[in-house]
This record gives C-alpha cells, structure tokens and sequence, in this order.
C-alpha cells in the first residue's frame, strides 16, 4: 500500500459522487442510480490499510449525504458495515479472480443501501419504498457487481502507470563476482 | 505496554473512531447540519460549471447544424408568440386590476404578483429512496426555503433548503413534499398529494379525499392554496382512477403529473 493508492481511491469517491448526482441516465433508463461507493470501498479494503477505509467511509458517506435529502451522516455506517469485515478477511479472498471480485461487488452493492434504508427507518424517516425498490436494489446490485472488476482493473493500471514501483533486487553480488588475472585472459 | 497495545490493533481504534463520527454528526443539531451539509456540498462547486459545459456540448453541436433558415423561422414564430402574450398580458393585468378593485370593496386581502426566478437544474439525488433536485439559485437570489417550484406544465415542489447559490426542491411524490389539492369537478373535493411508487415520475397520490367524491378519469387536479406553502390554482395534474379506502371512510386517487418530473432542465422558483 502507498499513499498514492489511498488518494486515488478518495479522489475517486469524490468524482463519483458528483458523477451519480450530475447524470442521470441510469436513473432515466433502468429506474435506479447505480452506486459507486461499495465498490470502491471493496476496492480499498482489499488493497490498502483500514485507514484508507476509514477516511473513504467518513468522508465518502459525508459527500454523498451532503448532495441528497439524506441526513448528513447516515451513509458512514453502511459503507464502513461493508469496509470492515471485507478488510478482516482479507487474506481469505480471493482478490485477483475477476469472479470474486464481481461477487464481492454484487453483495457490497446490495448490503449498502438496504443497511443504509434500514437506518433511515429505525431514525424515523420515511424514505420513499415499494416493490419498485426491489427492482432498484437488483439495477444497484447488478450494476455494482459489473463494476468492480472494471474498477479493479482501472485502479490497477493507476497503480502501474504513476505509482511508485520499487526497483527488483537481482542476482548479481559484487563481492561474488570472480575475477580472472591477466594470465586467464 | 497496554497503552501501546491497544494502538497496535488498528481496527479496534479505526472502528470506535468511525462510529463516534458517524454518531456525533447524526446528532447534530438541525440549524448545524445544514450549514456542514452546505459546507460539504460547496466543495462540489468547481465542478458544476464542467458537468454544465459537459451537458450542453450536444445542445450547441445542434445549434451549430442547424440552418439559417431555420433560425429565422423560429424566431418570425417566437416574435409572433410574444406579440400574442403581450397582448394577453394587457387583457390579465386588466383582469388583475378589477380583481383588487373588487376584492378592496369586499375588505379581501389583495393578490400579489408572483416575483418569479429562473433557475437550472444542476444534480439529481443520487440516492434512490428521495425525489430531489439541486437547482443553481439560493439565498443571494431571493431563494428561502418553502418556496414553491414550478415549469410551464405545472407544479414540480418546492424548495427544501436553501444555500448561498443552490438550493435543493423536493420533488411531488417525494415522502417529504406533500400537497393540499383540489379537484377541480362540482364538488371541489380537496385531499393530500402525497408519496408515489420509487420507480414512478410521472404519478403521485391524492389521499383523504371525502368518502363520497365523485371522480372522474380527466378531471384536472390543481393547488388548494390551504397550507399556505403552495399558492392557490397552479395546474397539478389530472386524475387517472379512484377508490374508496378503509370502507369508504376517504377516497384515495392517482393523478398524473403535468410537468415531467424525469427530465427537469429548467424551473420557475416562485419568490412571493
């Protein structure tokens, strides 16, 4: 993990952030803005440091909130519900496999906005529900889970192309290096 | 140590930390998070002039291909148009001048003019559960909240918070903008616009009608004034279907909107 790593992933949340509330062609089209945020969340969990995930739950819930009728703050719990066990059980995923990336997307994807409905009911808000948003939670969902190993992709070829790649140690030792005299040459 | 223990596992830190934040600015008082909220969505601002130049690229590639003629065409009609509303402009400021003469004989409060302030739409909610839109006009434009808004169609909400230059409006058929209606047949049966389905723009609720109203499919739907948010007779929409509720206690009815709450450019904030 790098510092780099950690501010694209916050840089990232911003722009998509503002990216979800400036178009809405998803919305238009399917009935339901597809979600960015779990993603980049699974994205930062399995790649960096749980302060990473920290900061994208804060201020990545922060963002989002200020931009919706949400109240402020309600989307930091959902995110860091998602973050967290994701970041515990890291060394148990399987983060290379296109597959489970695209699993772990789907279930971000899905967990996060219902977690996020379910704290708007129990403070005594009324969000606007039916059957249509089971419709919206399979568009979230699918849409997610089609992200992520794009994202995955995107992130790692950021890395890549402008990070900071440490140089590989070779073979070749100085004080191993035979040296032949005048006679052998 | 255990001081330097606990510090060694992170998580525990990280999760205590985050869950305070998250406690403290849901507790916040009301006046305090809407200004951090303002705050926070300010940081947006540089990029509201991109996504603006970004959506109007295809608009002024149109207006780049489209012919002279055409041009000059479109705007013979348009000064003919306006010709037309100057003159009905004259024939309603007479009618408003015999309005306020009658209304002064009869000791009733006079109607004032609406001050009204364009406005662009600028973001949509990007939560799927509310039904708001952010528009670039706030407080230094004469912008409060519970002002209402409306397009040439008909009602769209009304204003829900308002900031220095933007402001947010609560969509009709959002759980938060309700609306005392008036059903415009011989009775004048009143009820309360409320929530629609989350994946329908273009239909809301009218609820707590009376028990004997008489509906029809077409009838038009307009603003009560009672409430005192909404002024009285802006065109709402028009009504699909009835029923009777909790054994006829009230009547309950679709309405379809007239202003097409799906794709917003443009709105009229009603100043007052």
């Amino acid at each position: 993990m790098n510092i780099f790593n950690s501010i694209l992933i916050l840089a990232a949340a911003f722009l998509a952030v503002f990216i979800e509330a400036a178009f809405s062609l998803p919305h238009r089209l399917l009935g339901a803005q597809i979600d960015v945020l779990p993603v980049l969340m699974i994205y930062a969990a399995l790649n960096t440091d749980i302060l990473t995930v920290s900061l994208l739950a804060v201020f990545g819930g922060l963002w989002f909130d200020s931009l919706s009728e949400n109240p402020l703050g309600i989307s930091i719990l959902p995110l860091f519900a998602v973050g967290f066990p994701t970041w515990w059980l890291r060394d148990l995923l399987l983060r290379e496999l296109s597959f489970a990336q695209f699993v772990l997307g789907a279930g971000a994807s899905a967990v996060a906005p219902a977690l996020a409905v379910l704290l708007l009911l129990t403070g005594g808000y009324e969000p606007l529900i039916g059957w249509g948003s089971l419709w919206q939670l399979v568009v979230m969902t699918a849409g997610g889970a089609l992200a992520t190993p794009i994202i995955f992709g995107f992130f790692d070829w950021c890395n890549h192309a402008l990070g900071y790649q440490p140089i590989k140690e070779t073979s070749f030792r100085p004080d191993r290096e035979i040296l032949r005299d005048k006679r052998s040459k | 140590m255990p001081h330097s223990r606990m510090f060694r596992k992170k998580h525990y830190v990280a999760l205590g930390v985050v869950t305070l934040v998250a406690v403290l600015v849901l507790n916040l008082p009301a006046p305090a998070a809407s200004h951090l909220k303002t705050g926070i969505s300010a940081l947006f601002l540089p990029l509201f002039g991109l996504a603006g130049n970004v959506q109007q690229l295809p608009g002024s590639a149109i207006d780049d291909l489209t012919p002279r003629s055409e041009l000059v065409k479109q705007l013979n009609a348009l000064r003919q148009q306006n010709q037309e509303l100057l003159v009905r402009q004259q024939q309603s400021d007479s009618l408003q001048e015999e309005n306020n003469q009658l209304r002064a004989q009869l000791g009733w409060q006079r109607q004032q003019k609406w001050k009204l302030k364009l406005a662009n739409v600028v973001l949509r909610d990007p939560a799927n559960w509310w039904k708001t839109v952010q528009i670039d006009a706030g407080t230094r434009d004469g912008v409060h909240e519970g002002c209402p808004v409306l397009t040439s169609g008909g009602l769209v909400g009304r204003v829900s918070s308002a900031g220095l230059v933007r402001s947010q409006v609560v969509l009709l058929g959002d759980p938060n903008c309700k609306v005392s209606a008036l059903v415009e047949d011989p009775q004048r049966d009143v009820g309360v616009l409320s929530a629609s389905g989350p994946l329908n723009n273009s239909l809301a609720e009218l609820t707590y009608l009376s028990g004997n109203a008489n509906l029809k499919s077409g009838q038009p739907v307009v603003s009560s004034g009672l409430g005192g948010v909404f002024p009285e007779g802006i065109a709402i929409g028009q009504v699909v279907d009835s029923w009777q509720v909790d054994d006829g206690l009230y009547t309950q009815a679709r309405v379809k909107l007239s202003a097409n709450l799906g794709a917003l450019n443009q709105v009229w904030v009603v100043l007052q």
